[in-house]
């Protein structure tokens, strides 16, 4: 029975594997192919099928073909990262706020104001588009990282938000209480005993903030020309009158590299139990 | 030297959560605040402990108000009826919390730490999790913490209620002994249980729809209930009342029964009153009333019968297993002697029963 169910589940396990590595392996071999090598069929063996090259990679990095990858890279790890940070910083604190104290403005109570932060996500993002671009005009912040920031934060803020008032409302307030009465302000209560308590959620919305701010292309298309260019633009831009398949691979390749890190490290925080049980 | 709570009252949409609560508590006793759910203990502590606003109120230690310091200011322990510890600390971290929050040396908090845990017999623990814990042993962490801080006042909200029947008999002896070298704290217990209340207070608070009803040693509140409402929270089970009228010679009670006047009662006037008798006190097979069985149970070494009778429905306790089926016929008997004798206005006592102990 027991070694049935085993096979059953590596073999479902192999078999998603390859739906999910093929195209991953795809992209690395057309990495090293030129121009030759990828209209020449599907070829998979280098040496034997087909001459590997290093001319894609050479040109994300200067190597000709005036194609510079590591400006956008750069520029899209500053801004991911610190909307992300930013993100996670304010999301936390208005989620305590919303979770432990009770606001009410006539009829706009707590779960009107955890709802008016989750509907800023409802409205489709074009819809947003033209007021963010005026917004940013206004500011003198179009294309530029800082204003690309505010609006991933405003983008972010509510995920984070709506993942750490779950999480806060899951730790008893008595906690809270029993560090007040140990004397810590509500502020020190905060920082030492609930938030080292919601690990595993500061985790996850860290890498939600992080996921959706990396992939986004539409308003980093929107709202930036010249000057800064974020890394899922930039790839897409490489694509000129001739598409330089060797060229995007390579960039489709080092653009998951980060996400691939945060999936890492989260799966070996999970799998030494550091964050399971941490909450009863 | 002592903690004084005045008028404390708290109405939150036009419930009444305290109304009015002022009583002393004295360093080095420890006082039991005995009510059943809802009575407004857990009000009270949270509004000692600076954790819940009151309507209005003073507070006082030694002399000094300390109603407008926040909580974290305030020289407070306290023990939840959850077992609240910090999950992300170790048993050790737990306990030396507040006192690190205190900026105590970390020799000092050392010491600390491991003379409360080993008087709460966790010594060998340190290093677990809390939730690595039983109920009763991270009860007892709690409580060191609380211990560990050698705070002015103790507050301690039901903390055996989610224990086990064993345990908490266990634990409860052991409270005693914890609490009884607190020479120097204000310690104040809440409790539902009317044998915990008497085991454990010098002092016992009767509390009742958020007021309190009587404050005296364990004997006062027991022997001299000051209410029907008292002499119900403190008896378990509650005392039976039966309405009747005093007479010259006799009393007749509601359903015409009547029974001689014991001596205690002579000199009370003639009139209408409540007559309250202890549920152990009730005699079975005696022959002033007759009633009916609705329900009996039995507890091991005793049996609870409840039964309605031509004076209304009564709870007895009866030592050893008697069998009653339902609907059965039982005769009672009332021991006059044993009578209580509350007004039918305002509940109050008029005249209580003798103590049965030898009285010093």
């Amino acid at each position: 029975m027991s070694r049935m169910y085993l096979f059953l589940k590596y073999s479902a396990i192999a078999l998603w594997s390859i739906f999910v590595v093929t195209p991953f392996l795809w992209a690395l071999t057309t990495s090293f192919k030129t121009a030759n090598g990828v209209t020449g069929g599907p070829t998979y063996l280098p040496w034997l099928q087909y001459e590997p090259s290093l001319t894609g990679w050479k040109s994300l990095f200067g190597g000709g073909g005036g194609i510079d990858i590591v400006k956008p890279y750069i520029d899209s790890l500053i801004v991911t990262g610190s909307a992300s940070l930013i993100s996670i910083v304010l999301g936390s604190l208005a989620a305590y706020g919303l979770s432990r104290f009770t606001y009410k403005a006539g009829f706009v109570k707590n779960p009107d104001l955890i709802f008016f932060f989750i509907s800023q996500r409802i409205m489709p993002p074009i819809v947003l588009a033209i007021p963010f671009f005026l917004m940013l005009k206004w500011l003198d912040l179009l294309d530029s990282r800082i204003g690309l920031i505010l609006v991933y934060v405003a983008l972010l803020l509510p995920i984070a938000v709506w993942i750490m008032v779950d999480f806060f409302n899951n730790i008893p307030r008595q906690i809270d209480e029993m560090a007040m009465l140990d004397g810590c302000t509500p502020f020190q209560a905060f920082v030492r005993v609930i938030l080292p308590n919601s690990l595993p959620g500061i985790i996850v919305a860290g890498m939600f903030c992080l996921i959706f701010g990396w992939n986004d292309f539409f308003f980093a298309f929107t709202l930036t020309f010249t000057d800064t260019q974020l890394l899922p633009v930039a790839v897409v831009a490489l694509n000129s009158s001739v598409t330089p398949w060797w060229s995007l691979s390579a960039s489709a390749l080092i653009s998951i590299a980060p996400l691939l890190l945060v999936a890492f490290v989260v799966e070996r925080f999970l799998s030494h139990g550091t964050l399971a049980g941490a909450i009863r | 030297m002592s903690l004084k709570i005045q008028d404390l009252t708290l109405t939150v949409e036009g419930v009444s959560y305290l109304d009015g609560v002022s009583a002393n508590f004295e360093r080095g006793k420890l006082a039991t605040v005995i009510g059943r759910t809802l009575a407004g203990k857990t009000t009270l502590m949270r509004g000692i402990a600076g954790l819940q606003h009151l309507d209005r109120g003073a507070l006082t230690l030694d002399a000094q108000d300390f109603s407008t310091l926040p909580a974290w200011r305030r020289d407070i322990a306290m023990v939840y009826q959850q077992f609240i510890n910090y999950p992300h600390l170790n048993v050790f971290e737990n306990v030396a919390f507040p006192l690190r929050r205190r900026g105590l040396d970390e020799t000092v908090v050392d010491r600390r730490v491991r003379v409360v845990l080993d008087k709460v017999g966790l010594t060998g623990f340190e290093a677990r999790r809390p939730h690595q814990l039983s109920g009763g042993q991270q009860q007892r962490v709690a409580l060191a913490r609380a211990l560990a801080r050698e705070a002015g006042i103790l507050l301690l909200d039901e903390p055996l209620v989610n224990l086990d029947y064993k345990l908490r008999e266990q634990m409860r002896s052991e409270f005693r002994g914890l609490l009884a070298d607190q020479e120097e704290t204000i310690v104040i217990y809440n409790t539902t249980d009317p044998v915990e209340a008497m085991l454990l207070g010098d002092t016992v608070v009767v509390m009742h729809e958020s007021r309190v009803l009587q404050i005296g040693t364990p004997a006062e509140v027991f022997d001299r209930p000051a209410s029907t409402q008292v002499a119900s929270v403190v008896n378990d089970p509650p005392m039976n009342f039966i309405q009747g009228r005093k007479g010259e010679t006799d009393i007749e009670l509601v359903g015409g029964v009547r029974i001689n006047l014991p001596w205690h009662l002579s000199d009370l006037a003639m009139g209408d009153y409540w007559f309250g008798i202890r549920a152990n006190e009730l005699r079975v097979g005696g022959t002033s009333l007759t009633s009916q069985v609705t329900f009996s149970e039995v507890s091991g070494s005793e049996t609870f019968l409840y039964v309605d009778s031509t004076a209304g429905s009564m709870t007895l306790q009866v030592q050893g297993v008697h069998i009653h089926d339902l609907d059965s016929k039982v005769g009672i008997g009332i021991p006059a002697e044993r009578l209580f004798v509350f007004d039918t206005s305002d509940n109050k006592s008029l005249v209580a029963a003798p103590a049965t102990g030898a009285q010093l």
